[in-house]
C-alpha cells in the first residue's frame, strides 16, 4: 500500500509533466489533467486513490474536486485497485458477431473469476468493454496497453500463460 | 479499378518514417502550397472539392471552414477528432498507424488555410500506441523544419500536439471533445455558440475528423475540381470504409464513392462475400448509430435501383427504407444472426456512454437496454416492443447532443424492419431456437 507521504513523481516524471503543460496556452494548463492522470495511474499501482488525485491537483494547482470529477468520468481511470494484469475484452457488435462471448466465457472459467472481478492472488482483473476500434480483427482484447486481435481459444490460452509472470497493468507507459 | 488517394502507399515498408514518406512525394504539396499559394486559395480548392466531413455527419468541409470567425488578436485552433469510438469504425486508426505523416501534413496545410498557429490531435486513450506513432511523426516533422517557427521559410508558424483521451465515446462529439481537451468531463456544450465562433478556450475552432484532414493533401495536390470529378454527385472523392462482421475479408477499404453496395459486399476486391458461404441477413452501413437494413433494402433501394456507397444513395428513402453513410463503419450480419441480440449490444453501449446531462438520453438508454435484456431472456411481452418504440421516439430531438438520437435510431430501425423477430422472442421462443443468441467462434 502506498501511503500519502510516498506519493510523489520522480524528478524525471515531474520534468515530463512540466513539459506537457507547455503544450497549452498560458493559464490553460488544466488541459494536462487527463494525460497527467494517466501517468499517475501508471506510476502509483494501476489505480487512482484519493491521495493520488489530491497530489495531481497540487501539481496542476487546481482543486481536488476538479480531479475527482474528471477521474470518475472516464472509463480508463480505475478508482479501485486492479490486478497486475488488466484484461479487457470487447463485447460490442462486431466482436460479439465474431464470438466475443466465447472468449469471455473461456477467460472466466480459466481464471475462475467473473467479469468485473479480480483473481484472489491479485494477478488478473477481467473487464468487458465497449468497441476499441478493432472490429475488423474481432474478437479482440486489450491487455495493459497492448491490442490482441483475431483471438481464438488457443491464442487466449497462450497469452494467459504468458501473463502469469508478465505485468500488464497500465495502458500508459 | 478503385481510385486510391489516401491509402495509395499504405503498404510501402516504413512509410511511417519521414524519409520514406518524402521519397513517395510526401510534404511536396505542403512545400508548394507554402511557397506559391495563399490561405484563401487553399480554402477555395477545398470548397470546390465538395469534400464532406468524414466523421459521420457529412457536413461540407469548405463551408465549415468559411464559418470560422476571425476576430483580430484572438488565436484560432484546428482540432483533429481522432476519438474514433463509433462501434464498427476503425479506419482512422489504420490511417494514423500506417501513414501518420499524411495526417500531420494535412494538419499543417489545413492550419495554414485557417490561420491557426496551434493544433491538437485528440486521440482516444485506448489508441495509446497510435498516439506514440503520431508523436514520433510530429517529432520528425519538427526536426525537418516542417513544424515550428517559420516553416520552410514561409513565415508561417505552427505547433501540433497529440492529446490522449481516457475512454469515453461521447468525447467524439465535437463540443464534448473540446471540454475534454480543456481538462474537464466530456459533457457536450449547448449550441450555439458553435466551435467556429467559441471553441477551444473560447476561441474560434475548427474540429475535423482524421480522414477529412488527411483528404486535404490529395485535394490540394490535384485541385478541388479534379477531386470533385471522383465519386458520384454530391458524394465526391474517396471514402475509407471499415468492414467487419461475417465477411471473408474484414478490413479498411478506400472506395471511390458510388461503388454498388452489392459489389462492395461480394467482390473479392472488398469484403469477399459472406463467410462460410452463408446468406446475408442485414447490414449496419455507417457505424452503430445508423439504421440497420435487411438484405433487400441494403442491396436495392425501395424503388428497385441498385444501392450505392454514397451519402445520397444510402440515404435514399429516408429512415423508412434507407440509412446513412455515417462514419463508414460497415457491419455485416449473416442469416444466423439475432438482430435483437445485436441491438442489445448497441443499447448497452449507448447506455454506458451517455454522459447523463439530459434525462431522455440518460434514462431512455437505460430503459431500452433493460427491456431488450428482458426480451432476450424470454420474459418479454408484446407490450414491451411497443414500449421500446415509444421510448426511442421520445428521445429524438429532445437532447443537447445527437448521442440521444444515435441511441434511438438503431432501436427504431430494428423494430421497423425486424418486428417479427422481436415478436418471436416474446410469443414463440421455439421458432428462434436456430437463431443464435451469439455467434460462435469460427475455429
Ligand atoms: C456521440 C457522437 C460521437 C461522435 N464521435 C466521433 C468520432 O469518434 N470521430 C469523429 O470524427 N467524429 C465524431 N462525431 C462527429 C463530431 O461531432 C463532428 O461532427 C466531427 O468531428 C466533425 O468532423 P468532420 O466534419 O470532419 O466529419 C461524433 C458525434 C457524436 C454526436
Ligand atoms: S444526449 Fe446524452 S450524451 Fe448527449 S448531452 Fe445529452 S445526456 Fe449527454
Ligand atoms: S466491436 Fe469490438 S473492437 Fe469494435
Amino acid at each position: 500500500m502506498i501511503t500519502s507521504e510516498q506519493i510523489a513523481f520522480s524528478k524525471e516524471t515531474l520534468e515530463l509533466v512540466q513539459k506537457m503543460m507547455l503544450r497549452y496556452p498560458e493559464g490553460k494548463h488544466k488541459s494536462a489533467l487527463i494525460p497527467v492522470l494517466h501517468i499517475a495511474q501508471a506510476e502509483f499501482g494501476g489505480w487512482l486513490s484519493a491521495p493520488v488525485m489530491d497530489y495531481v491537483a497540487s501539481i496542476l494547482k487546481i482543486q481536488p474536486i476538479e480531479v475527482y470529477e474528471v477521474a470518475s468520468f472516464y472509463s480508463m481511470f480505475n478508482l479501485q485497485p486492479v490486478g497486475k494484469c488488466l484484461i479487457e475484452v470487447c463485447r460490442t457488435s462486431s466482436c460479439w458477431l465474431c464470438g466475443a462471448e466465447d472468449i469471455i466465457d473461456h477467460i472466466e472459467k480459466k481464471l475462475d473469476i467473473k467479469v468485473g472481478e479480480t483473481s484472489k492472488d491479485g494477478r488478473f482483473s477481467l473487464k468487458a468493454v465497449e468497441c476499441l476500434g478493432s472490429c475488423g480483427t474481432a474478437p479482440m482484447m486489450q491487455v495493459g496497453a497492448d491490442y490482441h486481435e483475431n483471438l481464438t481459444i488457443d491464442k487466449v490460452d497462450e497469452l494467459l500463460e504468458k501473463f502469469k509472470t508478465e505485468d500488464k497493468q497500465s495502458r500508459y507507459c | 479499378m478503385s481510385k486510391k488517394l489516401l491509402l495509395k502507399n499504405d503498404h510501402v515498408p516504413y512509410i511511417n518514417k519521414l524519409s520514406v514518406y518524402r521519397e513517395h512525394g510526401g510534404y511536396s504539396v505542403l512545400e508548394k502550397t507554402l511557397k506559391n499559394t495563399s490561405p484563401e486559395n487553399v480554402l477555395e480548392e477545398v470548397k470546390k472539392s465538395g469534400l464532406r466531413g468524414r466523421g459521420g455527419a457529412g457536413f461540407p468541409t469548405g463551408l465549415k471552414w468559411s464559418f470560422l470567425a476571425r476576430p483580430e488578436g484572438v488565436p484560432r485552433y484546428l482540432v483533429c477528432n481522432a476519438d474514433e469510438s463509433e462501434p464498427g469504425t476503425f479506419k482512422d486508426r489504420y490511417l494514423m498507424e500506417r501513414i501518420p505523416h499524411l495526417l500531420v501534413e494535412g494538419m499543417i496545410l489545413s492550419s495554414f488555410a485557417l490561420g491557426a498557429n496551434t493544433s491538437y490531435i485528440y486521440i482516444r486513450g485506448e489508441y495509446f500506441y497510435v498516439a506514440r506513432i503520431l508523436e514520433q511523426a510530429i517529432e520528425e516533422a519538427y526536426a525537418a523544419g516542417l513544424l515550428g517557427k517559420n516553416i520552410l521559410g514561409s513565415g508561417f508558424n505552427h505547433d501540433c500536439y497529440v492529446q490522449v483521451g481516457a475512454g469515453a465515446y461521447i468525447c467524439g462529439e465535437e463540443t464534448a471533445l473540446l471540454e475534454s481537451l480543456e481538462g474537464k468531463r466530456g459533457n457536450p456544450r449547448i449550441k450555439p455558440p458553435f466551435p467556429a465562433v467559441a471553441g477551444l478556450y473560447g476561441c474560434p475552432t475548427v474540429v475535423n475528423n482524421v480522414e477529412t484532414i488527411a483528404a486535404i493533401v490529395p485535394i490540394i495536390e490535384m485541385g478541388g475540381e479534379e477531386y470533385a470529378k471522383i465519386g458520384v454527385g454530391k458524394s465526391t472523392g474517396t471514402k475509407l470504409i471499415s468492414a467487419s462482421g461475417h465477411i471473408n475479408n474484414p478490413g479498411v477499404y478506400e472506395i471511390e464513392l458510388g461503388v454498388p453496395v452489392e459489389e462492395f459486399i461480394y467482390s473479392a476486391q472488398y469484403c469477399g462475400g459472406i463467410r462460410g458461404g452463408r446468406k446475408l441477413k442485414a447490414v449496419v452501413a455507417g457505424g452503430s448509430s445508423v439504421p440497420i437494413l435487411p438484405t433487400e433494402l441494403i442491396l436495392k433501394t425501395a424503388n428497385g435501383e441498385p444501392r450505392l456507397m454514397s451519402y445520397e444513395s444510402l440515404g435514399d428513402g429516408g429512415f423508412a427504407t434507407g440509412t446513412m453513410l455515417g462514419s463508414g463503419g460497415f457491419i455485416v450480419m449473416d442469416e444466423d444472426t439475432s438482430i435483437v441480440k445485436n441491438l442489445y449490444t448497441f443499447a448497452r453501449f449507448y447506455h454506458h456512454e451517455s454522459c447523463g446531462q439530459c434525462s431522455p438520453c440518460r434514462e431512455g438508454t437505460g430503459w431500452m437496454e433493460k427491456i431488450l435484456h428482458k426480451i432476450l431472456e424470454g420474459h418479454g411481452t408484446l407490450k414491451d416492443i411497443d414500449l421500446l418504440w415509444d421510448i426511442q421516439s421520445k428521445i429524438e430531438g429532445k437532447t443537447i447532443c445527437p448521442l440521444g438520437e444515435a441511441a434511438a435510431w438503431p432501436v427504431a430501425a430494428a423494430i421497423r424492419h425486424f418486428r417479427s423477430e422481436f415478436e418471436d422472442y416474446v410469443t414463440n421462443p421455439e421458432s428462434i431456437k436456430d437463431i443464435k443468441h451469439y455467434y460462435r467462434l469460427q475455429n
